[in-house]
Formats: structure tokens, C-alpha cells, sequence
């Protein structure tokens, strides 16, 4: 099987994925930096390539609304944001994981307001990680295109039924050209499959309730089952990625390892930021430093036991977010990988970077890199820094 | 004219930092270069800086090139070719085209001055400069000032990441669908006068 070269940005190559699984409805509003994405989209369907259905709609709260009314009646459906445009969403946002609904949508990060930014930072996704969605975070095109292929067959999975969300940084990945390898069309649509909804409301030989009220008798019973759903979410995340890496040789876990195994300290990143700090590990390899890389590719379901035995009996781990809680222990990663890693005696730091776009430079990395050495060495790193600030 | 060719682009990567105002396909000259190249086994990369845009405003763009996949993700702060489409740049302060950049630096500046003329502006010890007038050949050519195909034309006189046929071919293969064919010969054209007709110091 020939899977194509191209130069894509990361909008136009998650655009394509999305066309590829031919949804039925789509539902979205512009804002930046997504809207190159719904643009692209569009013209697929203008050029006759596929044949969704496009709700333009008068904002995002509709917009997810829309996607909601659309996977309940039994459609394929997708949507599209960014930053407040999520936040918008947002009550609607949770509803759509406690239907069960397996709705794919691409959150291309970029800053909350205010004041108002237009730049990659995380704070969007984070601020939803609460909300039932699986996340899966992206470091380059390629991997957002892979994401929101598998997007599909996770979300749909008769076990899972949940939304998808596929993330990728802002402008450095959405209007970056990158060189990525897609599948052919056909090969593709085989991969993600027809789309079977095991509930339907437009199935009017079984008709069902969806979203009825639900009080103190039945409620935290079918959250217990919601919660429950994750742990199997996770496992076909794994199976259908193992899936994936069969077909295109691109294989993915719940996180990628660089340099991981003899690496007595390591750094843990999420997103394009992963692709800078392996250039820079790679200088400290050669100076026989030893340090590695996990990159966290899903965030939701939070691979929590993965992941502290993937850190057990390291020196020192460094946690990056490109998001702040205000008021929190340090951003979300470092409190979900520290909690983690709870009686595991391995040091961890919180590093918060790259706000609102700020640029993670090598130097950076290095920081880190250097930070890390010292507390493997004993010597003392604050629990949270923030990283590239200008004091 | 005759220069000597950059270092293999197989060695290293190539980092490209794109000075324009909005308006002359800066964005478009990053973005295609780093698909271009594609076709000669190499990798690329491509983005512009984006804020508050508009026609007529300074603007960046940032090309990557190299034989192995890129990785990183963040700014070129130091970049080995600086290409100017734009030379009234070269007086703004806040336009940074010299920022960052020291001996090894190649700059290719869209102007009718001579490259003496342009490096004492830029004031970059040691620096190579290279000009041409590419909005001149872009006018003759396609009819419109938009230098930005031309300037790729001059780049590939100093490094070898392809061939003018290459980017020919390239420029044929992915603009066709876009553009008129009236608009691609001049690009053609275009592309190989800047090549022939770029002024080394």
C-alpha cells in the first residue's frame, strides 16, 4: 500500500482524515485557529469529495448543540474549535460524553482570553479534561492525522461511545506545512468503517429517551456506569492503535517513549513541543547525559499506572504543561503524573511554559535539562517553575 | 553570475527566516518551499508568524529543510539564509531583518542597490549579501510586483536544496490548480531570470 508524501499544514491534514471517514453531519463555527480547518472541510464538500452535511451555525455553544442533535439521530458527526470557542461549548461539552455520543471534534489549542491571544497554549483542552472526552494530544501533522483517523473507531466502539477530541497546537501545527504520509482514501474508510449506532433516535422501530431528567434515584448510578466506560476506552485506544500500526507502520500508545530505557531522568511533554525536546536530548545523549522523553499522546483516559511504571526508579522526572491552573498545585500533567507516581520515591517538577505562544526554544529544554540533573544529584528544584518568563 | 553553493543542504539543516510585508506571498513562498522540496527526498518545513494581519505590514516567514524528518517546533532564532522581499525593511528597526544573524549568515535582498550598499544597512559583520530586483522581474514577468517566486529562483543560486528545474516542475505540479496558466509561465519565467540574474558582492 503507497501512502502518499504530501507537505500539509496540520488543519489541512486533519481536514483530510475527517473527509475520509465520510461524516454524515458536521456542525462548526469559525474561529481561529481552527476555521482554516472548517474552510478546507468545506471545500471537500463544495468539490462534491464527500457528501456531509454542513450546519452553519451562530455560534459554538450551537455548534456543539447541533453535533449533539445529530450523533443522538444516529449520524457520524464532527465539530471543530479552539480556545473560547470551547469555552463556549462548554455545558454542552459534557452532555455529549454523558450521552454516549461518539461525536469527533478538533480542538486546535490556543490560549483562553484574556487578554485576548491567539497563540498555542493548552488551556482550552485542559480546561475540558473533566468533561468525559477522550484527548488525544498530537505532536506534529502526521500524528494529528493519524489521531483523527482512529478517532473514529475508538469513539464508535460499541464498548466505548464516547467523544473524541484530537488536539494539536495552534498555528505551530495547524499552519505549519509539514511532511506527513496519508493513507488512500479507500484503505482508510475500510480502517475507520460504516457507522453503526447502537442507539438511534431516527431508529423509530426502537424508540429510546435520551437526556430525560435524572434526580437523586438514578443519577450517580449512570455516572458510576460513565466512569466505569474509561477503563475500557483505554483498552481500545490500545487495540486500535496496534491496529493502525499494522496497517501503516506508524505505531502509537498511550505515549510514545524517546530514549526512555536507560534514561535516569526524563522529561514529560505533550504535544509539538515533544518533537523540540528530542532535538535537544539528543545534544545531551552525545554528552552522555542520560535523559529521555514520554511523550503523553493520551490524556484522557489518564493512563495513570502506565505511566508511573514507565517512570518507576528514574532519578528525576520533569512535568511540562503548557497550561496553568490557577490556584492548583502546578498545572494539570504535573499534578495528574505526580499523583501517579505517589509512593514511587522519584522525584517529580512541575515546569508551566509557553503561554499564549510563547516560544519553547531550545534553551528551554535545556533548562530542564539542566534542573533535572541537579535534583537527581540531591540538590534543590522548586516543586513548580515557570519556564521562558521573562522576570 | 557565478557564486560558490552553500554546504550541501544533506549535511545540515537549512533554516530560512522570510521578511515581507503582508501581501507579497512571503507565506506562500515558506509553505511551497517546504513542499517543493519534498520532491527531492528531502524534508521541509514551513510557517509564517502570525499576529494581526494585514496588506502592507511587516511580516516573517520560516522555512526548515533537511534530509532527516524535522522535529522541533520552535522559532529559527538564527538563521542561516535571510531572504528579503521587501528592502524598506532593511530601515525598520522593529522588522528585525538583522536580528539574529552574524558572519555565516547569507542574506538575498529583493532590491535594485548594489549588495555593498545593502550590507552596510544591515550592518551584519562578515555577512554574505546577494541582490536582485526581483519585483522588476516579477513586473516584467507576471505583470505584478509579487516577488516571492522569483526570490526562491535566487535562493537556488546559492544552495543546492534543488534545482531550478526542480522548482519549476514544482511550481507547475502545485500551482496549476490555483493559478492561470498566464500567472504560472511568468512565475516560470520569472524563477530563472532571478536565478541568472542575482548580484553577489
Amino acid at each position: 500500500m503507497e501512502q502518499k508524501l504530501v507537505a500539509l499544514s496540520g488543519n489541512e491534514a486533519v481536514a483530510y482524515a475527517f473527509k475520509q471517514a465520510h461524516p454524515h453531519v458536521a456542525s462548526a463555527f469559525p474561529i481561529t485557529p481552527q476555521t482554516e480547518m472548517m474552510h478546507k472541510y468545506a471545500e471537500f464538500v463544495a468539490n462534491g469529495e464527500t457528501d456531509t452535511e454542513i450546519i452553519l451555525v451562530e455560534s459554538e455553544h450551537s455548534a456543539m448543540s447541533a453535533a449533539v442533535g445529530s450523533a443522538a439521530a444516529g449520524a457520524r458527526t464532527f465539530t471543530a474549535t479552539s480556545s473560547a470557542g470551547f469555552a463556549l461549548m462548554w455545558e454542552i461539552v459534557y452532555i455529549t460524553a454523558s450521552l454516549r455520543l461518539p461525536i469527533c471534534m478538533a480542538l486546535v489549542n490556543r490560549a483562553l482570553s484574556g487578554n485576548i491571544n491567539i497563540h498555542c497554549d493548552h488551556s482550552d483542552s485542559m480546561g475540558g479534561r473533566d468533561a468525559g472526552w477522550i484527548q488525544l494530544f498530537s505532536e506534529n501533522a502526521q500524528e494529528a492525522y493519524d489521531n483523527a483517523v482512529m478517532a473514529w473507531r475508538i469513539g464508535e466502539h460499541k464498548d466505548v461511545r464516547l467523544p473524541v477530541m484530537v488536539t494539536y497546537d495552534g498555528f505551530i501545527i495547524s499552519h505549519t506545512a509539514d511532511a506527513l504520509r496519508m493513507l488512500p482514501d479507500d484503505v482508510a474508510y475500510k480502517f475507520i468503517g460504516d457507522y453503526k449506532p447502537g442507539y438511534a433516535l431516527l431508529d423509530v422501530e426502537n424508540p429510546i429517551t435520551v437526556g430525560p431528567l435524572d434526580l437523586t434515584d438514578y443519577y450517580f448510578e449512570h455516572k458510576a456506569d460513565q466512569i466505569a466506560a474509561y477503563a475500557k476506552a483505554a483498552e481500545v485506544v490500545q487495540s486500535v492503535s496496534e491496529e493502525y500500526g499494522a496497517l501503516t507502520g506508524r505505531t502509537y500508545e498511550f505515549c510514545e517513549e524517546y530514549k526512555l530505557d536507560d534514561a535516569e531522568m526524563v522529561m514529560v511533554i505533550l504535544g509539538s513541543s515533544a518533537g523540540t525536546a528530542k532535538d535537544v536530548i539528543d545534544e545531551y545523549r552525545a554528552k552522555g547525559v542520560k535523559v529521555g522523553l514520554l511523550k503523553v499522546r493520551m490524556f484522557r483516559p489518564f493512563p495513570a499506572a502506565y505511566i508511573a511504571e514507565k517512570l518507576a526508579g528514574r532519578k528525576a522526572v520533569a512535568v511540562l504543561d503548557r497550561s496553568a491552573s490557577f490556584g492548583g498545585f502546578g498545572g494539570p500533567v504535573f499534578t495528574e503524573v505526580r499523583s501517579a507516581m505517589y509512593g514511587r520515591q522519584v522525584p517529580v517538577r512541575g515546569y508551566i511554559y509557553g503561554l499564549g505562544g510563547r516560544d519553547f526554544d531550545l534553551g528551554q529544554v535545556a533548562k530542564v535539562i539542566e534542573d533535572l540533573q541537579k535534583v537527581a544529584a540531591g540538590g534543590k528544584v522548586e516543586d513548580v517553575n515557570l519556564l521562558g518568563v521573562r522576570s | 553570475m557565478t557564486s560558490p553553493k552553500a554546504a550541501a543542504t544533506t549535511d545540515r539543516m537549512v533554516e530560512i527566516r522570510w521578511h515581507a510585508r503582508g501581501g507579497q506571498g512571503a507565506k506562500t513562498a515558506a509553505m511551497f518551499l517546504a513542499e517543493a522540496v519534498l520532491d527531492n527526498g528531502l524534508y521541509g518545513q514551513g510557517f509564517p508568524e502570525y499576529g494581526p494581519e494585514r496588506r502592507g505590514a511587516p511580516m516573517r516567514g520560516y522555512t526548515r529543510i533537511s534530509a532527516e524528518p524535522i522535529r522541533r517546533h520552535c522559532m529559527i532564532e538564527k538563521p542561516g539564509i535571510v531572504i528579503v522581499l521587501d528592502p524598506t525593511l532593511l530601515d525598520s528597526a522593529a522588522a528585525g531583518v538583522a536580528a539574529g544573524t552574524d558572519k555565516d549568515t547569507v542574506f538575498i535582498v529583493n532590491t535594485t542597490e548594489t549588495p555593498d550598499s545593502i550590507k552596510k544597512k544591515l550592518g551584519v559583520k562578515g555577512a554574505t549579501v546577494h541582490t536582485v530586483d526581483a519585483t522588476g522581474i516579477a513586473l516584467d514577468t507576471i505583470g505584478r510586483p509579487i516577488p516571492n517566486m522569483p526570490m526562491i529562483g535566487a535562493l537556488l543560486a546559492v544552495n543546492d536544496v534543488m534545482t531550478v528545474d526542480d522548482l519549476k516542475h514544482a511550481l507547475v505540479d502545485r500551482l496549476s490548480s490555483k493559478f492561470s496558466q498566464v500567472i504560472i509561465d511568468g512565475n516560470l519565467a520569472a524563477v530563472d531570470r532571478a536565478n541568472k540574474e542575482l548580484v553577489s558582492a
